[in-house]
């Protein structure tokens, strides 16, 4: 049988049909996760989708983080489970703390909505098996808040344990410390990103189909685990 | 009843350019000597019962837990009577 992922809808996720098709897609099984479940129905992966999670409310992901479905997916996080959460998923990766650093307000001000290029940093993931260091991929980026910060040493731990896992390529799109797009946790099952690679997994509807990747990735690990 | 007041602010060090764009646009709106403007969230919350150091404490709690993110904001509490 095909691998499970879990795709989690809160109130306010925009992408979470993209996530689940991504995921079918690359030749997974969806289970449809809702932000009041209290626990993932045995799946063996879970994705959490962007949008705008309880309306963006106080700060993104910052409620979102302590809805049911949360605890379940930090306590399976935590036993090595992969995670990917995409930009909204960033933020609440983050907020949750499975990810260190937090997401502000791009420094242009501006939403940005383009498709941007970005390198493959690291491909000891499990979200990113499937890519050669330093390919260079294009995938939609869309967000208004989405600029990585972190303090000097925990930008300095980040590179040199191989953690930045995506970087912007060309003009910073949203004022990212070092160019960072992506981290991953130190077990590297949980990654977070703020561009879209389940935007772009199909070449009717995306620039590339360059981030099926992430997903192909994580299904080929689930099958050998 | 008693009331707590919770300020929050971005760390010095990040970044805030929604404050820089409040700082310019009140360049442009003719205020002369305006050198810096940060922006922050104000919250105030009612509580049932005493405003004492319980209360305090509490409220500490709720500011570093939900209100603020420790690792881009810092924040004061304040409880009125």
């Amino acid at each position: 049988m095909a691998p499970t992922v879990g795709v989690v809808t809160f109130p306010g996720s925009l992408d979470d049909r993209d996530a689940a098709r991504a995921v079918r897609l690359a030749g997974g099984q969806v289970v449809p996760l809702w932000h009041k479940d209290t626990h993932l129905m045995g799946v063996d992966a879970v994705v959490l989708p962007g949008g705008f999670s309880y309306g963006d409310y106080l700060r993104c992901g910052a409620i979102a983080r302590f809805s049911p479905i949360m605890s379940a997916v930090v306590g399976a996080a935590r036993e090595g489970m992969p995670v990917l959460g995409i930009c909204n998923g960033f933020q609440i990766l983050c907020e949750s703390h499975l990810l260190p650093g937090a997401l502000t307000r791009n420094d242009s001000l501006h939403f940005v909505c383009r498709d941007q290029a970005l390198r493959i940093e690291s491909t000891a993931t499990a979200w990113t098996s499937a890519y050669v260091p330093g390919q260079e991929v294009v995938v939609p980026l869309k967000n208004g808040e989405g600029g990585y910060v972190a303090d000097e040493r925990t930008l300095d731990e980040l590179e040199a344990e191989g953690r930045v896992v995506v970087r912007y390529l060309g003009a910073n799109p949203n004022g990212s410390r070092r160019a960072i797009a992506g981290i991953a946790n130190a077990a590297g099952n949980v990654v977070g990103l703020m561009p879209h690679p389940e935007h772009a997994v199909e070449s009717l509807t995306g620039p590339t189909t360059d981030g099926l990747g992430f997903f192909t990735s994580v299904l080929e690990r689930l099958v050998h685990a | 009843m008693a009331r707590v007041v919770v300020d929050v602010m971005l760390k010095p060090e990040i970044l805030d350019p929604q404050g820089q764009a409040v700082l310019h646009a009140l360049g442009r709106l003719g205020f002369d000597g305006v050198s810096a403007v940060r922006q922050g969230k104000r919250f105030e919350i009612e509580v049932d019962g005493p405003a004492d150091a319980d209360l305090a404490a509490r409220a500490e709690q709720m500011a570093a837990t939900l209100l603020a993110n420790l690792v881009i904001e810092d924040f004061t509490v304040r409880v009125e009577g």
